[in-house]
């Protein structure tokens, strides 16, 4: 069993699959994909992410070993390495997934619109919905919260509309029981939220943006179909500041580890924006650069020399509105002075931090996490894959902040333990 | 009575500070006005001294811990809350009784220099705090006789009272309320505005007088540009800054326009109905009176 379906669960999965193992790969959310579907381009090369995603989505869906649990928690494990029997709960999507053919008949005419939580809030969401348009499952689930039936009693629209009678309001939380020889844990990370940053504006200034949301403005397939609109007013930003290690590094207030992927997508954002908006004028507050991976620091080096791109390094100490900017008070330790910038809009580069769940889903297995909730590796350098419980493995950014590719080839690893565990058994 | 229930003392300690008694007196004066009033009494230390007027940063520090700490001594032994009005005194004062309760080492060498056995037991409340903990706002309310309607009102918190936040404990460290929760009390129109928490320049206006006034001119400009027809204050060092130097600021700054600055026991006073004569406002450098006639508050 894999548990989470971003780019590790995905990787995993696909390699014991094609070993010739049955894996059952468990999401918590109605489709596979991640955060990596969130985003619109990917460092270094800047080529794009639901590109190289999707194929693997697609061939996960498709594949003949692996079954997608979608929608769905671990409720319970018991057992032991090679015989885990574990209890699923297949949360209610009030649509019957077995009848319901993926028209998407019923997204188009619910009436219901809400922020969406994928967009980050700056498009809307429909209540009956699905998370892309490529969505693996593409079955939709309804949210409750936002339905108008649930809430009001009336609507019933997608009822009307669907061609195959799958829509469901009595559906109930169903409980499955599978046995599985290893679990892979690849539940993924989450950004500290921007309403912790009271100086910063406890997330009540709409052109301050964390680095997810601006990966949706980015994206052709977001609010503004890729265009660089600001969320208050949708003017394009001719100013824009990044600020790194935005709750990262700071261990008197937030985390005090370094989140390893801010400064290379920042750089990204920038050059980007660059390339979108070409009077655009871009800074970027940063502590240090931390650019370890391959073909990074030429990355930013050409962001630097090529395209503009103003690295100042300091803190932020203030952001706060005025009229339709928000004013940017730092620092440029480099000369000793202080800076103010009118920006048109601000984007955090804020923390990665673990999953609100993933402490909760690490008592059911009783594998250990840090002080942060990350999960724990049996030891730091020689078992990176293993949890301390034998036939338990951790892959990706449950673990701690990890780029695309560090994930990719942690997962890979978790996959091969797997394989030497059941090739000894 | 409230008080009983809830175990607090009707009766405050009160260290003035020596600005109250000299450039601040009408903070001073109209503060024990309004305490009567709301129904508390500020009952003066005998022989106190000046707090030292800054925590000092040094790590060699004992020295400077002594005036503060001979305060909070001699008020232990008179009775268990102490209050102040000047953020100065209040911070200096509040954070050697943090440290007099934190560092055994350091209250040991401090009890040995003044010959006093203090433990760091005492409550250092700010007037404010006062309003709003013991009293409540909603019984200050209740004691309003004119409503300051229609008073669009800057509260200017200034550094002191909030920082180093985790010492002052005073209010939420970007955003805080507490001032314009009292606004809201008495009636008037609270404006927020963004310099709210910055500092006023504090001893700068001695030795680097242009930075001062450069600060004093971004605070009061951004509180008149977001609407503030009136500006409160709590300190008397901010004061000095922002109403006092109010002349060097328009010397430099030609488009700057004057603003009244008062102390918010003097805006407290008008609301409780005292005699606007008494509110000592020859001691403000702008005078607030022809804006209040205006308002129609006295």
């Amino acid at each position: 069993m894999v548990i989470g379906g971003g780019i590790a669960g995905i990787s995993a999965s696909l390699d014991l699959g094609n070993a010739g193992y049955d894996v059952l790969l468990v999401d918590k959310l109605p489709s596979i994909g991640g955060r990596m579907l969130q985003l619109s381009e990917t460092f270094p090369t800047l080529d794009c992410a639901q590109c190289t995603l999707t194929p693997k989505t697609v061939e996960t869906g498709q594949h003949p070993r692996i079954k997608l649990v979608t929608f769905s928690e671990v409720e319970d494990v018991k057992g032991k390495a090679g015989d885990f029997l574990v209890k699923i709960r297949r949360k209610a999507a009030y649509v019957d997934w077995e009848k319901c053919t993926g028209c998407g008949l019923c997204q188009e005419k619910c009436p219901s619109k809400n922020p969406s939580e994928f967009e980050r809030g700056m498009g809307p969401g429909k209540a009956v919905y699905t998370l892309s348009p490529q969505a693996v499952p593409n079955k939709p689930v309804i949210n409750p919260s936002n339905c108008r039936y649930f809430k009001e009693g009336k609507c019933k629209v997608c009822e009307k509309i669907c061609p195959v009678g799958a829509i469901d309001y009595e559906q109930k939380d169903r409980f499955v029981e599978e046995r599985v020889g290893a679990i892979i844990v690849a539940v993924g990370f989450d950004l500290i939220p921007i309403e912790s940053f009271g100086e910063y504006g406890s997330g009540m200034i709409p052109d301050v943006i964390d680095g997810l949301a601006f990966e949706r403005l980015n994206s052709a397939s977001g609010p503004t179909t890729g265009e660089i609109r600001r969320p208050s007013d949708g003017k394009i930003p001719k100013e824009v500041v990044f600020i790194q290690c935005t709750g990262s590094r700071d261990p008197e207030r937030y985390m005090p580890y370094c989140s390893r992927v801010c400064c290379m997508y920042t750089a990204k954002h920038a050059r980007l924006y660059k390339h979108k908006v070409h009077d655009g004028q871009v800074y970027i507050f940063y502590m240090d650069i931390r650019s370890t991976g391959k073909g990074y620091e030429e990355f930013i080096q050409q962001g630097m020399e090529e395209e503009g791109i103003l690295y100042l390094r300091g803190r932020v100490s203030r952001l706060f509105r005025e009229g339709d900017k928000v004013i940017v008070w730092g620092a440029d330790t480099l000369t000793g002075k202080k800076i103010e910038v009118s920006a048109d809009m601000v984007v955090l580069a804020t923390a990665l931090i673990p999953q609100n769940s993933t402490k909760e889903l690490a008592e059911k297995l009783g594998i250990a996490v840090d002080d942060y909730g990350f999960l724990t590796e049996a030891q730091r350098k020689l078992r990176p894959v293993e949890s301390n419980v034998e036939g338990i493995y951790i892959a990706g950014c449950a673990q701690g902040p990890k780029d695309i590719a560090d994930a990719v080839a942690h997962a890979n690893a978790a996959a091969s333990k797997v394989q030497g565990l059941f090739a000894r058994n | 009575m409230r008080f009983a229930s809830v175990g607090v003392t009707m009766d405050y300690l009160y260290f003035p500070g020596c600005t109250l008694y000299t450039k601040a007196k009408n903070f001073d004066q109209t503060a024990r006005n309004c305490s009567r009033l709301l129904g508390f009494e500020l009952k003066e230390l005998p022989n106190w001294t000046c707090c030292g007027a800054t925590f000092p940063l040094a790590t060699d520090n004992l020295m400077a811990l002594l005036p503060p700490s001979r305060i909070l001594a001699s008020a232990r032994e008179e009775g268990s809350a102490l209050t102040t009005l000047c953020a100065v005194c209040f911070n200096v004062i509040k954070r050697t009784n943090r440290l007099i309760q934190e560092d055994g080492e350091k209250r040991e060498k401090i009890n040995n220099f003044i010959e006093k056995n203090y433990q760091g037991d005492l409550r250092v409340v700010h007037y404010l705090e006062i309003l709003k903990r013991d009293i409540g706002l909603a019984q200050v309310k209740e004691k309003v006789k004119k409503p300051l309607e229609g008073l669009k009102t800057g509260a200017y918190y200034g550094c002191m009272l909030l920082r180093p936040f985790d010492e002052m404990e005073f209010d939420d460290k970007e955003k805080p309320t507490l001032f314009e929760e009292l606004l809201e009390a008495l009636g008037a129109t609270p404006v927020d505005f963004p310099y709210k928490i910055e500092c006023c320049g504090s001893f700068q206006s001695v030795g680097a007088p242009d930075v001062a006034t450069e600060c004093a001119y971004k605070i009061l400009g951004s509180a008149i540009k977001h609407g503030a027809e009136l500006i409160v204050s709590t300190c008397p060092m901010c004061t000095f800054n922002i109403d006092h130097k109010q002349a060097d600021i328009k010397e430099k700054y030609l488009d700057f326009k004057q603003v009244p600055v008062l102390y918010f026991t003097q805006l407290l006073g008008i609301a409780m109905g005292l005699d606007y004569r008494t509110l000592g406002f020859e001691q403000n450098f702008v005078d607030p009176v022809p804006l209040l006639k205006q308002k129609g508050l006295i």
